[in-house]
């Protein structure tokens, strides 16, 4: 699986890569700073993804005491956090030629901060508990109070203040989006997501390796892997 | 397993009995219960300090300078809700009584928000004034509070239940926890600043109290089903 992930990923990098920076026709209001989306936008729906794949990880976990949804949900955490924080930076930078200002504090980029800390109160408590089972199902609580809240956040913080624009993509039937720019950015939302998959078995990997490193069984694979 | 003898076990009684054993332990204590209140009326103090005496200024920032300083007071004083209780056994003894343990968590938090909830609201009207509040927005400030710290003390309490068995956890807490707060924040001041502006609130203290019964609805599962795992 994981090479599977991995060469699809390249493959689909590349493709949208070429399509956004040299296919896609540059904005005619926004010129050639438009080509940020094509990393953007995708980051900020990974940023959600990761959080409700950890999320739904960390419930399997705590009902049916699968360890490999608690390793799953905690190697997701880092990853969607980093994607997360792609999407403040990569925003941040478009906003500079866009809105004059690297930081305005509008709905959108607040509840993508809010979400951040979220992801690093969920990975700071999973780093505190020494015990991995009670870390898994004390951050699975966790996470859950955080997804009943998301919605929450996301309502208060939209009536709060708005500025961002609305969704373009969303729209179904009718994107307001060309499909030029569009094809391209389909491409890359789907590379970032086979991205994550093979992060997240390379990392689950390592982890499980990690927790049974005093079993018999990863004691073979390691002599094995002298011979 | 056998069955327990099947007398009646009356929940309000239960609750009952929490809340008096809280009481009585925070008189007992009596130097403890104060700090909190010091230190909220501390904080909304150093602003007025920090930032200069222009009442216009003052007047502006006031609804999000108290809600915030009642928000850092909760926090630092839930910290030690069931702290003590890990500390001498008393919360293993809880956790595995026949009483669902939503209820004793239940009497637990209203003793605590007796305890700091209510002094917050009778100090916040004072405070609003020393920061230039016109007169009549300061019911709504006291609204806002007398239904959001029910709120604060619950959603924390999830928090500190996660980080009851740690040795370092207060923060910790406040990073698991401040994020949560942040509806209650915009709503609450925004809530002050409307009736300061001479409009409508009812909306703003309706979605107050939605989150109010839902947190109050929800959160003592999640609370039990953390000190459960804290407890284990």
């Amino acid at each position: 699986m994981i090479p599977w992930f991995g060469w699809i990923t390249v493959l689909l990098l590349t493709a949208g890569l070429i399509g956004a920076l040299f296919l896609s026709p540059p904005d005619y209001q926004q010129g050639e700073s438009v080509r940020i989306i094509y990393i953007h936008v995708p980051a900020a729906w990974m940023s959600m993804f990761c959080y409700m794949t950890m999320t739904i990880a960390a419930v399997i976990g705590l009902i049916w005491r699968i360890k490999l949804a608690e390793v799953v949900a905690r190697v997701s955490a880092p990853i969607g956090a980093w994607f997360t924080f792609l999407a403040l930076v990569t925003g941040s930078l478009w906003g500079k030629p866009m809105w004059g200002t690297y930081w305005v504090w509008d709905a959108r980029l607040t509840s993508e901060l809010i979400l951040l800390f979220l992801y690093l109160g969920y990975i700071a408590l999973q780093n505190a508990i020494e015990d991995p089972r009670s870390a898994a199902r004390a951050s699975a609580i966790l996470a859950i109070v955080g997804v009943v809240n998301i919605p929450i956040i996301k309502f208060s913080v939209d009536w709060w203040n708005t500025l961002h624009q609305p969704a373009t993509v969303s729209k179904m039937g009718t994107p307001s989006i060309a499909t030029s720019m569009l094809i391209p950015l389909l491409i890359m939302a789907v590379a970032f997501m086979t991205y994550f998959g093979w992060l997240v078995l390379k990392k689950a990997r390592c982890e499980v390796l990690h927790r049974e490193r005093n079993s018999a069984w990863v004691k073979h694979l390691i002599e094995d892997s002298k011979h | 397993m056998t069955e327990p003898e099947s007398q009646e076990i009356n929940p309000i009684g239960v609750m009952f009995a929490i809340v008096q054993r809280e009481l009585t332990l925070a008189v007992r204590h009596r130097g403890e219960l104060i700090n909190p209140l010091l230190f909220f009326v501390i904080v909304i103090t150093l602003f007025p300090l920090g930032i200069g005496p222009e009442l216009n200024t003052l007047q502006r920032i006031a609804p999000g300078i108290i809600w915030v300083a009642a928000l850092l007071a909760t926090l630092l004083s839930l910290d030690s809700v069931f702290r003590s209780d890990y500390e001498d056994g008393s919360l293993e003894q809880m956790v595995l009584s026949p009483m669902p343990l939503t209820l004793i968590v239940m009497g637990k938090l209203f003793a605590h928000w007796l305890l700091t909830g209510l002094p917050l609201l009778l100090m916040a009207p004072l405070l609003g004034m020393m920061l230039a509040l016109p007169l009549e927005s300061l019911p709504t400030l006291v609204a806002t509070l007398a239904l959001g710290t029910p709120i604060l003390t619950l959603i924390g309490a999830i928090g500190v239940a996660l980080t009851v068995g740690l040795k370092r956890g207060s923060a910790l807490l406040s990073l698991l926890v401040l994020p949560l707060y942040i509806p209650l924040l915009i709503f609450a001041a925004s809530a002050v600043d409307t009736m300061a502006a001479g409009l409508p609130i009812t909306g703003h203290l309706f979605l107050m109290a939605a989150l109010l019964v839902f947190s109050m609805t929800f959160a003592p599962f999640a609370i039990s089903a953390a000190l459960r795992i804290s407890t284990h």
